[in-house]
């Protein structure tokens, strides 16, 4: 990485994370640093969040998704970050999970996050399970973004990125919470059909998703959590049909990651915490060099 | 310690995602009386009295166990009502994964100390399924036997399992165990070698009596299953390498009377395999056949590695935990190749019996074909996904004779710096430094039990064999074993490798052939007590490297594998004695020296004949419909679309796959093989492509080997490989070669495999060899697997933006056949259609053959292709469908324009008047279909002077394939979508 880059991004790796490295590339790519840390370093000083403006939780299978897909993961989050992430999210920084860091997300109560339609101590109205075809997929779907209020993305973007998950279908408790999250504008990207509309069937909808939803943000929309990955559609020939194409697709998954960018740079009034501790610069070296 | 029981329902009956997979597996095991299946998870609890009390226990269940959206909890257990209960435990000593997690999780949860031994609330895991129908007790136990559970790791109960308390393991007590055989007859050795499942043969008996009577002392048993460990087929091939007296007699060519001639081979692998990779002697083969993987350039600073094993037995008994730990091993062969590569991606091949097979034709003892392919999917998919490598390239095979005997073959890719790429040694002085897993019963006599037989009672007497992995575990070693090798002092140890077949005794026995070892049983962390030393030293359990370790330098990697919860331990030295000493609590279990064990085993002389079968060519007759044919073929499950499978698999982790396994605007077309760009920023590729060809091998296994290698080759052509910068990979599954058939059949296909790479430039880089498939019946009968080889290609692209991938891109693009179409119908899948085996094999060219394939990757080089695929099962015909189905558009082909096979000698170009269905369905190997614009094919003319080829016809946006007979009239004019669904449905699970 390019330790002068001004905005910093922490990346969590646990047991089991698996798309740290690309992630970490997507960041880079965007015009970030990047440091990935391990949960047990970061957990050693949470004080470490200070020196970071975006924090991330790669796709992976934390923990063997044993018990539930990003479970373990998530009541770690909760007993052991919760207070400094809330501090985090209130300090206008950015939270992204992607696929089993949304669900770590999601389970910890950190998405939707706390609503004013719902009562304060109802920590997790959402859920993502079992896929309706019983089974892990792996494919390019299309998405469109919806939301006005995440800095992740603007509305009215067409996506196409791949999902590869097994517990990927968005699930809410009752008809009111999901009114909430439509109300709250926290609905921030549908699987499509080609045609631009909100996905009902398989494959289309990948996973049997309720109103389509593939990613939502919390009140403030700076907490991003989505099933599918942009950190894997950041250069052209990722994409699967490039060999049909006269011009090459471009990157669609890039764009996120350079929204956040732009979003925390022109925040950047905010004063952020000292330089990396010496672990981390340790931690940062042995993930560069890892090839 | 009491139990607590929590069971964890989905809430509502669409969420019971188990329940659905179940009845559905019922269903199609013919029970059409369950109407419903229920499931709940089961989580057994145990604790010390004060520690858990009711409000904890909800806690637990509420905040860890339950989705508060999805699933209910229930205290105890919920009444079955009318259905009838199964539940499904693990059996004690089995990994289960779910309960080591929820242990930590729970210790978290309650904020209370763990540590790994003692965790405050131990958890055990079942499942429990209540099945709704009139169904009788022997019904339902049938049920939970044959699908709910598996008899060799888990037990089913018919009531709620509530056990008093947690089974503990008795405390091992120590005794050293004297084995006397300096006095034992023959017979006795043999009965010693049978009852103590060593799998060792007369004179390898006799050569270890020999060796303690030189000694003056019995051996310890830990000696003894050193021995039958170190020496077992699985570990050192000693079929491959030893001297053959091979005969090939009989045919046309011996004149009547005459003993066949005999040929002395002192060493097969030798003198074929290494002999083509010898001779070549390419500058970019960096490490061959003296790791764990065979490594080759990849640029200037990194090298590729790769490796391919097999995983049959375990598979065949226990599919899930089989296959899931045939690709885990295989990933920690490339993690411990050169000095520690990371995998990036992993293949798969796998030959099942037919999925239709009806239930009452299955030998007892043997589990349903289309249950083994659903659980080797599975396993698969659950270790390389949660390991994030990504599944990229395979193929699966169907026969009848794969039906006791499945083979399962894993391969991984892995990528490392070319200043690490040579093996590391071990240096005296050196710690054993133990990493990973714990050490269990699991897998204990793995290497010996894949060298022998199957038969129906294996499942019963390996029980122990079986391996349940955990992909996690594992991904936790890789992490730091990947920190220690990139670490900014050097790399933290000198040579590692994996903990495979045979555990610590090959593991240590290998590295330390040089230098000895000294290792303390004692020091070895187990999963739980009990182990005695020798099942110490052998067990197989997963997840475990030996790294060789500078003593100033362990600290600092003990240090990093604590920092991430990885357990390393320091378990003895190489000690630079030459000896193996083993010690339990101070006292010596073995003592051996080095040089007899890696050199003592005795070179058996075998017998090895080659029969040709007596030639008689069946006519192949034309088909009354050729549309229906076709469509018969791509039905085929060996020829059908695997995408069921393919989508399983993340082949997509690490964002590296630039040209995915399935292809064409809507990723349903069948890639030919897979590009991976393994460097980011880079735009150099890899190619990766398989080739088997088993169907030929009854026929010859001499072709059948060539076209296999062929195949393969044409893969990763067709997606713009560079065939002068190709690797080849060996995998040979082969009936028991105590049988001098098998054997010659295995002389020839290796003899193929020298030909083959001397002719294609292809050298060999690794391979593996499995030499013992078959499977006895109750009733005593033998079934032998098909001749199997498996030839894994691993190629350069130098620009992957120029790969090009097979599905139809324009219409009013001309459609090229390049490499000549002969008449031999031998092998084929449409002989096959009609139940005809056929005995010409349309041979593999050695001359036009690699001409062909260079041609080819040319004109892709140049960027004059739009599309190529390559002709394999099911001839023109198929590949034509596959091509544009898979692109959507149709074309009109004249079957007149296809060319013929170049003639065998001397006068020149008379094209066979070959009939219209063996234009279309013959397989003769080294051909290929291509897309070209008009713009471009001037110059693709030009640039094929002296290859054989034609212009079939174009691309058209009607989607209908028009076939137009070589002699008169139309054959075929089919809607592509028929075709499509014809190959798209019979796998489509």
């Amino acid at each position: 990485m390019n330790a002068s880059s001004a905005i910093r991004v922490l990346l969590l790796r646990v047991a089991g994370t698996n798309c740290d490295r690309e992630l970490a590339r997507a960041f880079e790519l965007a015009g970030a640093g990047v440091v990935t840390l391990h949960i047990n370093r970061l957990l050693a000083d949470p004080g470490q969040l200070a020196g970071y403006h975006i924090f991330a939780i790669p796709g992976g299978f934390s923990y063997g998704d044993d018990i539930s897909s990003g479970k373990i993961l998530a009541n770690q989050l909760i007993h052991h970050l919760g207070v400094s992430l809330r501090r985090w999210t209130q300090d206008g920084k950015l939270i992204l999970g992607i696929c089993n860091g949304f669900q770590a997300l999601v389970k910890a109560g950190l998405l939707p996050g706390s609503m004013p339609q719902l009562p304060q101590a109802d920590r997790q109205p959402v859920t993502l399970t079992h896929n309706r075809q019983e089974r892990f997929e792996d494919r390019w779907i299309r998405l469109r973004s919806y939301s006005r209020i995440c800095p992740w993305i603007p509305a009215g973007e067409t996506l196409q990125l791949p999902v590869a998950h097994g517990e990927g279908r968005f699930v809410v408790r009752d008809a009111a919470v999901l009114e909430a999250l439509r109300q709250n504008d926290q609905i921030v990207f549908r699987y499509v059909t080609g045609e631009g509309q909100a996905a009902v069937n398989f494959p289309e909808n990948p996973n049997g998703s309720v109103d389509a939803i593939a990613g939502i943000c919390d009140g403030t929309g700076r907490v991003l959590g989505m099933m599918p990955h942009p950190e894997r559609f950041v250069v052209p020939h990722q994409h699967p049909a490039w060999t049909r194409a006269s011009k090459l697709p471009p990157p669609d998954g890039l764009a996120l990651f350079e929204n956040a960018v732009r979003f925390v740079r022109a925040q950047m009034t905010v004063t952020i915490g000292a330089t990396a501790s010496t672990a981390e610069v340790t931690a940062r070296r042995g993930c560069s060099e890892n090839i | 310690m009491p139990v607590y029981r929590i069971e964890i329902h989905p809430r509502q009956s669409s969420d019971d995602a188990a329940g659905a997979a179940a009845l559905a597996e019922i269903r199609q095991f013919g029970m059409a009386e369950v109407h419903d299946v229920r499931t709940a998870g089961v989580f057994l609890l145990q604790a010390a009295d004060d520690l858990l009390p009711a409000a904890q226990v909800r806690r637990i269940a509420h905040e860890l166990l339950a989705d508060p959206l999805t699933e209910r909890p229930v205290f105890g257990y919920e009444p079955p009502g009318a259905g009838r209960l199964i539940e499904v435990h693990l059996k004690p000593g089995v990994m289960d994964p779910v309960a080591a997690s929820t242990q930590i999780a729970i210790a978290d949860l309650l904020n209370l100390p763990a540590t790994r031994d003692q965790p405050p609330v131990q958890v055990r895991t079942g499942r429990r399924y209540v099945l709704c129908g009139h169904l009788t007790a022997d019904a339902a136990g049938l049920l939970a036997r044959r699908l709910l559970a598996n008899d060799s790791i888990e037990n089913v109960h018919f009531e709620p399992f509530v056990p008093a308390e947690f089974p503990q393991g008795r405390p091992y007590e120590f005794r050293r165990v004297e084995v006397p055989i300096r006095g034992c007859t023959d017979e006795q050795l043999q009965t010693l070698s049978r009852t103590g499942h060593l799998f060792l043969d007369l004179a390898e008996l006799r050569a270890i009596q020999n060796y303690f009577h030189t000694l003056g002392r019995e051996p310890t048993d830990v000696e003894l299953e050193t021995f039958a460990q170190t020496w077992s087929e699985h570990c050192v091939h000693k079929t491959l390498k030893a001297r053959l007296e091979f005969s090939h007699g009989g045919g046309e060519a011996a004149p009547a009377g005459s003993p066949p001639p005999v040929e002395i081979i002192d060493n097969l692998v030798k003198q074929t395999i290494f002999r083509a990779t010898q001779e070549l002697s390419l500058p970019w083969t960096l490490s061959v056949f003296v790791d764990n993987a065979g490594v080759i350039a990849f640029d200037e600073n990194h090298a590729v590695c790769m490796k391919v094993e097999t995983h049959n037995r375990p598979s065949a008994i226990e599919p899930y935990g089989g296959a899931a730990t045939g690709i885990g091993g295989c990933i920690r062969d490339v993690l411990g190749t050169g000095r520690g590569a990371r995998p990036i991606a992993c293949t798969d091949v796998f030959c099942f019996a037919n999925p239709d097979t009806p239930v009452e034709q299955l030998p007892p003892g043997v589990i349903h074909p289309r249950r083994i392919a659903h659980r080797v999917v599975a396993g698969v998919r659950d270790y390389g996904n949660r390991m994030g490598i990504a599944t990229v390239n395979g193929a699966v095979y169907f026969d009848p004779r794969y039906i006791g005997n499945p083979l399962v073959f894993c391969g991984t890719v892995g990528l490392l710096p070319r200043s690490l790429a040579a093996k590391g040694s071990a240096r005296p002085g050196d710690r054993i430094i133990l990493m990973g897993g714990r050490t269990g019963r699991d897998g204990i006599h793995g290497a010996t039990f894949s060298s022998g037989v199957v038969t129906d009672k294996h499942a019963e007497e390996f029980s122990h064999a079986v391996q349940i992995g955990n992909a996690i575990t594992q991904k936790q070693m890789l992490d730091v074993i990947l920190q220690a090798r990139d670490h900014p002092t050097g790399p933290l140890f000198n040579a590692l490798t994996d903990c495979g077949a045979g555990g610590l005794s090959s593991a240590v026995g290998e590295m330390g052939e040089k230098t000895g070892a000294s290792v303390e049983l004692d020091r070895v962390p187990l999963k739980y007590r009990g182990l005695s030393y020798g099942e110490i030293w052998i067990s197989e359990a997963q997840e475990r490297m030996v790294l060789a370790v500078d003593p100033q330098r362990a600290p600092t990697l003990l240090e990093l594998a604590a920092a991430e919860d990885v357990e390393a331990t320091d378990v003895g030295v190489f000690d630079g004695s030459g000896r193996l000493t083993l010690r339990y609590q101070g006292q010596i279990v073995a003592d051996l020296d080095m040089q007899f064990l890696h050199e003592g085993l005795p070179r058996p002389t075998r017998r090895a004949v080659w029969t040709p079968p007596v030639r008689h060519e069946p006519a192949v007759t034309a088909p009354d419909d050729f549309a229906a044919t076709l469509g018969a073929l791509l039905a085929l499950p060996t020829i059908a679309s695997k995408h069921w499978i393919i989508r399983q698999y993340d082949h997509e982790v690490q964002a590296g796959t630039v040209i995915k396994p399935l292809v064409g605007p809507a990723g349903d077309g069948p890639g030919d093989a897979t590009v991976l760009a393994p460097v980011a920023g880079s735009s150099r590729g890899l190619v990766l492509g398989v080739g088997c060809q088993p169907r030929c091998g009854d026929i010859d296994p001499y072709q059948m080997a060539l076209h296999s290698m062929d195949e393969a080759l044409r893969n990763v052509v067709c997606v713009g490989g560079n065939p002068t910068q190709t690797a080849l990979l060996d995998n040979f599954c082969w009936p028991k070669c105590t049988d001098p058939r098998h054997l010659g059949a295995l002389v020839r296909a290796c003899q193929a495999c020298y030909d083959g790479a001397k002719a294609f430039g292809t050298p060999f880089i690794s391979g593996k060899d499995s030499l013992a498939n078959e499977f006895v019946t109750a009733g005593g009968q033998r079934i032998s697997i098909p001749y199997t080889l498996l030839i894994s290609a691993l190629s350069i692209i130098d620009d992957f933006s120029h790969a090009i991938t097979m599905d139809a891109k324009q219409p009013g693009d001309h459609l090229l056949l390049v490499g000549g179409t002969g008449p031999e119908m031998g092998g084929s899948y449409y002989g096959a259609l009609q139940g005809r085996l056929g005995c010409d094999v349309p041979p593999v060219n050695l001359t036009t053959a690699p001409q062909v394939h260079r041609a080819v990757a040319g004109l892709i080089g140049q960027g004059l292709v739009r599309s190529a695929h390559d002709l394999s099962e099911g001839g023109l015909a198929v590949a034509l469908a596959e091509m544009l189905f898979a692109g959507r558009l149709g074309a009109t082909v004249d079957l007149a324009a296809v060319p013929g096979a170049p003639p065998a000698s001397g006068s020149a170009g008379v094209r066979p008047a070959l009939p219209d269905h063996i234009l279309l369905f013959c397989e003769t190997p080294s051909r290929y279909l291509l897309e070209v614009t008009a713009g471009r094919l001037d110059a693709v003319v030009r640039a094929l002077r002296g290859v054989s080829f034609g212009i079939l016809g174009r691309l058209t946006e009607k989607p209908q394939l028009m076939v137009r007979s070589a002699h008169r009239g139309y054959l075929m004019n089919e809607p592509i979508d028929t075709l499509f669904h014809a190959w798209h449905t019979p796998l489509n699970w």
